[in-house]
């Protein structure tokens, strides 16, 4: 059967002689299902991500959404970037509001639609701080802004570009606990970036983890059979999250360690 | 004296604490002081250079005027900028006004035109290609040698003043548009691909506000070299204007007019200087730190 979102042997190169980034990646995602693709940095996750989200075109193969094939951006595609991306100029309100018109702008109303922004952010718990801008609030708060711009898309995938990695741990587990709460309400499927080893096994259905590249492949694919809702504090002593976690570290660290460190 | 001054400083911090009143007053009394520190050295420093002034030309063989001869002289000048006795002679507020609305004129074109002729070349590069040289060489070109082109072409005073402004102020919006939209972040133009925004709609809420805060380092050069090009065009241009004005008063021998005439263009350009910035301010809140 075929997934619903297909990634069918991606080759990513930059320039025509080059190396290539990413050499005939291929994966399949379930509807509904939390996937997150790890490795370590320069292994082209990102890239990935980027093809899949239509903002770059892959060199050979390509990505099949629902049966079509997909190579232009999209709001079936909804991207939270790493450093949230928020245009400085509008309120975080007009943020999502800018999204949310441009998307259903034709098919609700002008109050439908302001409601559906209040509810997104009321999703993610920003009600509070909905009129202010962009550079008034602090950054795990710029990322809950992204994510229910992104949300309030209602798309089809939901691509997370290591949406937690400029924050401090804290904010982190506290990002990660309201996107599996969302994740359960919601049943989005989602395509997360991480290099976190702890993100990605308390988070995701699997675990894709990519060598190093150039010519990165996906070295390895991991389920995570962990029920949900997991909470931090038991998984923490939970040997099924143990076992995966040590199964990641030793695929990054032991047999595909970071070529940087390993020079 | 030192009475007053010791229960005052004793007094401040009990009423602090208990009336909302006080917080006002110290509020007023620290302003008070903050601007005595902005202002004090400027006056200091305006005292002392009208001394110098005053020494140096308050002698018969002195060529230009001393500040108490321009107060005498020109007393009706400075006191009723708005006064008319028919013709040109009238108050220089009425000058001031003339070409304040030629620069107005000439520069709205000029920001019209800079912008959208800045978006095409910062967003084609055939436009780039095809337009940039042409648009470095012109702008070399100093604003008074295209007033007898000017004068040729539009065959009347007013319009060939205005088009002078136009093509002196046009430069700057122009170039620095186009750096605006070219530096655009990646991470906007990402956001703007994932909600498809295209076409005018990108241009509008993507583009423009991105690009703002260049725009308005353009206009704020354009508006400075138009405020200098003004007086140059009307001093050959005649009629009414602060430009006419002085190269009349020239004519007539009134250097001390000449000088007042001078501090209030220096003025006025200061103003609009301001004037600019602080709607470049405004307008572009929050887009440049993100």
């Amino acid at each position: 059967m075929p997934g619903f979102l297909e990634i069918d042997h991606v080759t990513m190169r930059f320039a025509a002689n080059a190396p290539s980034v990413l050499d005939r990646v291929s994966l399949s995602i379930q509807e509904g299902e939390y996937v997150a693709v790890i490795g370590h940095s320069g292994c082209g996750k990102s890239t990935l991500l980027n093809i899949v989200a239509g903002l770059l075109r892959a060199t050979e193969g390509g990505v099949i959404l629902q049966g079509t094939e997909v190579n232009a951006p999209g709001p079936d595609r909804a991207v939270v970037f790493q450093n949230h991306s928020l245009l400085p100029w509008l309120t975080c309100r007009e943020n999502v509001r800018l999204a949310v018109d441009q998307v259903f702008g034709k098919t609700k109303t002008r109050a439908e639609r302001a409601d559906w922004v209040d509810a997104n952010l009321g999703l993610v718990r920003m009600m509070a701080a909905a009129d202010k801008r962009p550079n008034e609030i602090s950054g795990g708060m710029k990322q809950r802004i992204g994510i229910a711009r992104a949300l309030a898309m209602q798309p089809k995938v939901l691509l997370l570009d290591e949406p937690f990695g400029a924050l401090d741990a804290l904010t982190r587990a506290h990002l990660q606990d309201q996107v599996m709460e969302i994740h359960a309400r919601l049943k989005t499927t989602v395509m997360m970036i991480t290099h976190d080893v702890d993100e990605a096994v308390l988070l995701s259905d699997r675990i894709v983890m990519m060598t190093n590249g150039p010519e990165a492949q996906i070295g390895e694919v991991l389920e995570v059979d962990l029920p949900r809702p997991r909470e931090r504090l038991t998984m923490a002593q939970n040997p099924r999250f143990l076992a995966a976690r040590a199964r990641v570290m030793e695929f990054l660290y032991a047999r595909h360690r970071n070529p940087a460190q390993a020079a | 004296m030192s009475v007053t001054l010791a229960r005052g400083t004793d007094a401040v911090p009990s009423i602090t604490r208990s009336r909302p009143l006080s917080v006002y007053v110290v509020a007023a009394r620290d302003w008070l002081k903050r601007s005595a520190i902005t202002v004090l050295p400027l006056i200091i420093m305006l005292t002392l250079l009208l001394g110098i002034w005053q020494i140096a030309a308050d002698r018969p063989s002195a060529t230009l005027p001393a500040p108490s001869k321009i107060w005498q002289d020109s007393y009706e000048l400075i006191v009723h900028p708005f006064y008319i006795r028919g013709g040109l002679d009238r108050g220089l507020g009425w000058h001031l006004l003339a070409s304040l609305q030629r620069v107005g004129f000439g520069f709205a074109l000029s920001a019209l035109a800079g912008i959208a002729l800045g978006m095409l070349v910062g967003t084609s590069p055939l436009a780039m290609r095809g337009l940039d040289p042409i648009f470095q060489v012109l702008r070399t070109v100093p604003p008074l040698a295209w007033l007898p082109l000017s004068l040729a072409a539009f065959r009347e005073a007013q319009p060939s003043a205005i088009f002078v402004i136009f093509i002196t102020a046009i430069w700057p919006v122009i170039i620095n548009t186009a750096v605006g939209v070219r530096n655009v972040p990646q991470d906007y133009r990402n956001v703007a691909a994932v909600i498809q925004l295209r076409g005018f709609k990108y241009f509008s809420r993507i583009l423009l506000p991105a690009a703002a805060p260049f725009i308005f380092t353009g206009l704020r050069i354009g508006i400075g070299l138009s405020w200098l090009a003004i007086v140059a065009a009307e001093m050959l241009i005649g009629g009414v204007g602060i430009g006419f004005f002085i190269w009349d008063a020239w004519n007539s021998s009134n250097i001390s007019d000449i000088i007042v005439a001078l501090i209030y263009v220096g003025l006025v350009g200061y103003m609009l200087d301001r004037l600019v910035a602080l709607a470049g301010r405004l307008i572009t809140r929050g887009t440049s730190s993100s």
